[in-house]
């Protein structure tokens, strides 16, 4: 993704967390979107989400950027993704 | 000797107004098809019909849950940036230059606002060259008519940077036009509101999928969604509203029995589940004896006002044929009281007193 610019705050392969809980669509995904423009190609970003349509959107962003979803957990209630940022 | 652009062999980039429907899709296929590097816009002004609503109802939850302008997105290949534009939105709802259109609907001065932030988006490490939308002449009686279209061009700064692939044969030729990064003979003239000419090509660039109707994805645009906006400013009497507010429209039943208070009702297991994020800010029904919904009160409601709101709650609760319903009033103070109430009969709920009809 052309935006993600090196970031000194966040040392590249680091992990960054981003709380969306009580959201609901589309605001998870443009707060994600908003947070990995902030971090590094190799970083990790953690989502946490309530709203079920997380479990559609964050996917297909993540499709469309190319950015690489690792994990997809769902745990009472909440969804939890794991977001590697490519370039 | 020749001046040579150093940019000639760069791709053109252009930003696409993606709404999720089917014309701002095709004007992106279009250009994209003639190699520009395309990439979409999408605004979340917060009145957006998608996601929220879908996500709020239970009974909407059987549908396929999917945002479309993400989902056209991707059967295009492009990137989407979706912008919270809620904040900076609240000026074109509450003082648009052009006006509304048939409800609260700023959609000329909406249109001006998201090619102007199209064009002047900072996500990218450079600018776009020129922007795209889905627009048809004569296709929206407020913002999409002939003589509109140059305003929009105009008053947002793109002047003839604005290219509307579906109806640009009807308009004079752009400068993307003019410069050759498109050729105008593969754009299109369509008119007017009949959509078979896009379904047709729709059809025929493969696109068997897509959402429907085209536009209708403005809650402002909504009489019933307006009723209840308008009511909201006639009852604190200023026009202004937050994101709260603007959510809380979305859902429940709206009731007004006084100008100094209304009540929102659930209307099923979803509404009451997200009316309950909100509970602790108002004073809030439950009935207690029977199932039923979650009721909040805005406003401020004086002490005898809360047997009337009682009853109310409890006709749409089970307990509605009952002789008597017990109902809790929780106040945002903690304390909490028991009504015993008469359900009230649908005679005695006055039409008048349904917000946004």
């Amino acid at each position: 993704m052309a935006s993600v610019v090196t970031n000194q705050e966040h040392p590249p392969g680091g992990t960054a967390r981003l709380d969306a809980r009580g959201l609901l669509c589309p605001l998870p995904v443009i707060r994600t979107q908003d947070k990995i423009r902030t971090l590094n190609v190799g970083d990790v970003l953690e989502v946490v989400a309530t709203d079920p349509g997380v479990l559609h959107d964050i996917p297909a962003w993540c499709r469309v950027h190319g950015h690489r979803l690792l994990t997809t957990e769902r745990h009472t209630g909440s969804f939890y993704f794991k977001i590697k940022v490519t370039p | 000797m020749e001046i040579q652009d150093k940019n000639a062999d760069v791709p053109k980039r252009a930003a696409a107004l993606i709404s999720g429907g089917l014309d701002s899709m095709l004007a992106a296929k279009i250009i994209l098809d003639q190699g520009v590097d395309v990439e979409g816009v999408n605004f979340f002004t917060g009145f957006c019909v998608e996601g929220h609503t879908h996500a709020i109802r239970k009974k909407d939850r059987s549908r396929e849950k999917r945002n479309n302008a993400l989902w056209v997105a991707e059967q295009l290949g492009i990137k989407l940036h979706i912008v919270d534009v809620i904040d900076e939105y609240k000026d074109i709802v509450l003082n648009p230059k052009h006006g509304y259109g048939a409800n609260l609907n700023p959609c000329l001065d909406c249109k001006i606002f998201m090619v102007n932030k199209a064009l002047t988006q900072d996500v990218l490490d450079r600018g776009f060259d020129f922007v795209i939308t889905g627009e048809v002449i004569g296709q929206r009686p407020k913002s999409q008519r002939a003589d509109t279209m140059p305003v929009i061009a105009r008053e947002s700064g793109a002047g003839d940077r604005l290219l509307r692939p579906l109806c640009a044969l009807n308009l004079p030729p752009t400068l993307p036009e003019r410069e050759g990064w498109v050729d105008r003979g593969k754009l299109y003239g369509f008119h007017g509101r009949d959509r078979k000419p896009q379904m047709a090509l729709a059809k025929s660039l493969g696109f068997t999928d897509y959402a429907q109707p085209a536009g209708g994805c403005c809650f402002l645009t909504d009489p019933r969604y307006a009723g209840k906006l308008a009511d909201l400013w006639d009852a604190r009497g200023e026009r202004d509203y937050d994101f709260d507010d603007i959510m809380l429209l979305k859902v429940g039943r709206h009731i007004r029995p006084a100008p100094h208070y209304k009540l929102i009702v659930g209307r099923e297991e979803g509404e009451n589940n997200f009316l309950s994020g909100y509970r602790r800010r108002f004073v809030h029904l439950n009935t207690v004896s029977h199932t039923g919904p979650l009721t909040l009160i805005d406003g401020k409601p004086k002490q005898g006002d809360l047997l009337l709101a009682a009853r109310i709650a409890a006709r749409y609760s089970q307990g509605r044929g009952a002789e008597k319903v017990s109902v809790s009033v929780h106040h945002p103070s903690g304390v909490t009281e028991e009504l015993r109430v008469e359900p009230l009969p649908p005679t005695e709920l006055e039409p008048a007193w349904h917000v946004g009809g």
